[in-house]
């Protein structure tokens, strides 16, 4: 009995640590989620919202072409980024793990993430200098006469895929190096002793060792990547527009918010899609 | 002997063009901040601390500049003490259904911030809640305090636990125990997470830029800036923003991790 009561004392004492984070995170997280679901089953009125509760928004979202081109351009640009970011961020990390003494390698690693430390906005502006009509590479390229006209780079989609792979070569380095220094050095001699060549060492040994962190780096890179609205619209600019620049589009010029808030939940379906395709991987590193 | 003399100079050219690449941005936007000229780009012209002298002119500027400041350490310190208690509750006693509570607190994380934000401009708009430094801070409240609670949750280990079970048998009551055994004793994770929300909530946009109104944080007011097109004005304010998040990276670095590391 004694024991008992001590235990409920005990329980509600904390509760009371808990209670204040967990309120927070319903009142400021989950409530908002669900008004705004709710709010992508209501119609606009004029500038009224009217509650429909019905699925038009959605059903519009599939019929109405230049929304659904904003989901495929988003897709597209993030697959491109993510494949360029894997391809350049292995070696890169590989390097920095073999190459580099063991004292250096994490100056390397805070080397490679110092740009980063500026302000995300300000980094897409910085590729702007360096791509604009008037920019670095132009520049450059005319003045070493290529080019005799200006290559025309920014506002493309390349641009955007340039910023972001900038960005995420980083993360992926990161991810890549944390499993390559984990993966004990006997397995790549044992697979060499029985035989392997490099080619068949990396391929057979080291590549499936390494798969959890270029997943767990490439799934953050989805995610982010998706979701971001800065890059696409700084570099990019307004030629073709992504699934986040079309959500900023109907809050401001159109306000239309049961569309902004249909398009967010059919951006958070697509990661949550994307989560469901990697959690094998994911899991592992959790641990 | 010729290949891996080849593959040690190829890893180190591949080495050099990729930090050349991630480096190139940076470089060219501190440069031309100097620039003695009206546009950021070559020919460089000569150097001119001008532009900055603009910038540190520029009230605007300045008072998004304290903005930021404010509303960084404000919600920061809220995600921190939040995380904290939650920690401490989840770790040191036996909660019914605390792996789903668990989930819950780091759910956030898994969302992107757009969708945060909109979610909050729905509520606070169909609340009649006006926009203001405060809701942007509640709002970085919600995507730093995953963060905190997941750093400070993992470091909490058992062997905290029996020095706060020790302070609790020589007749300490809890909250002398929470606040004098297990705050001193966890004071790195607990500054590292602080540090971490302070610099994402520094750098960040959507948010920022949905839920405020007429008073605005940094990157809102940068944004602004980036209407006009290119500007070394704008690139004397990158600078020192890069200048200021370098700093506190190295302070981080020098002070709580390196001291953790040894431990």
């Amino acid at each position: 009995m004694a024991s008992a009561t001590l235990e409920t004392r005990e329980n509600r004492r904390a509760w009371g640590f808990v209670t204040p984070a967990l309120l927070w995170t319903v009142a400021f997280f989950v409530i908002p989620f669900i008004v705004m679901a709710a709010i992508s089953l209501a119609t606009r009125k004029g500038r009224e919202l009217v509650m429909a509760w019905n699925l038009d928004n959605y059903i519009a979202f599939f019929e109405k072409a230049h929304l659904l081109k904003g989901l495929f351009v988003s897709l597209e640009i993030t697959f491109t980024v993510t494949l360029i970011s894997v391809v350049l961020a292995y070696p890169l990390a590989w390097i920095i793990a073999e190459r580099i003494p063991q004292k250096w390698q994490r100056m390397a690693l805070i080397m490679a993430i110092l740009p980063f430390w500026t302000s995300y906005v300000v980094r897409s502006y910085s590729w702007l200098l360096v791509l604009a009509k008037n920019g670095v590479i132009n520049n450059t390229l005319m003045h070493i006469g290529l080019i005799a006209e200006p290559l025309e780079l920014a506002s493309t989609r390349s641009a955007t895929v340039i910023g972001f792979v900038h960005f995420f070569v980083m993360l992926l380095t990161l991810t890549i190096y944390a499993n390559l220094v984990q993966m004990p050095p006997n397995y790549r001699r044992a697979a060499a002793d029985l035989g392997a060549n490099g080619f068949q060492v990396f391929w057979h040994v080291v590549l499936p060792l390494t798969l959890p962190g270029i997943m767990v780096g490439a799934f953050l890179t989805f995610v982010l990547c998706i979701g971001d609205y800065i890059t696409p619209q700084i570099l990019g600019g307004n030629n073709e527009l992504a699934l986040p620049q079309i959500i900023m589009l109907q809050l401001g010029r159109r306000a239309d918010f049961p569309m902004a808030a249909t398009l967010s939940i059919i951006l958070m379906v697509v990661v949550t899609l994307a989560y469901i395709a990697c959690a094998r991987w994911l899991k592992m590193e959790r641990t | 002997m010729i290949s891996s003399r080849f593959s040690k100079v190829l890893s180190w050219a591949y080495l050099i063009a990729l930090y050349g690449f991630i480096f190139l941005p940076v470089v060219v936007l501190v440069l031309f901040s100097f620039q003695d000229g009206r546009l950021p780009v070559p020919p460089f012209n000569g150097a001119t601390l001008k532009w900055y002298g603009e910038v540190f002119a520029d009230s605007r500027l300045m008072s998004a500049l304290g903005n930021s400041l404010m509303v960084a350490i404000g919600s920061s310190t809220i995600a921190c003490v939040l995380g904290f208690c939650a920690a401490y509750g989840l770790a040191r006693f036996m909660l019914p259904a605390s792996r789903l509570q668990r989930g819950l607190l780091v759910a956030p994380m898994t969302v992107s911030y757009l969708i945060i934000a909109l979610g909050l401009l729905s509520t606070f708009n169909w609340l009649g809640v006006s926009l203001s430094l405060w809701t942007v801070a509640i709002g970085h409240v919600v995507i730093n305090l995953p963060l905190c609670f997941a750093i400070i949750y993992a470091s909490m280990g058992d062997h905290q636990k029996n020095i706060e079970r020790a302070a609790r048998d020589l007749g300490a009551a809890e909250w002398q125990v929470m606040t004098q055994i297990s705050a001193p004793m966890l004071m790195p994770s607990i500054l590292a997470a602080f540090f971490l929300s302070v610099t994402f909530s520094w750098d960040e946009f959507i948010i920022s830029f949905l839920l405020s109104r007429f008073d605005v944080t940094l990157p809102v007011e940068i944004w602004s800036m980036l209407r006009s097109g290119l500007n070394p004005k704008t690139n004397a304010v990158g600078s020192i923003v890069f200048l200021v998040s370098v700093a506190l990276l190295l302070i981080l670095e020098l002070s709580i991790f390196r001291r953790t590391a040894k431990k």
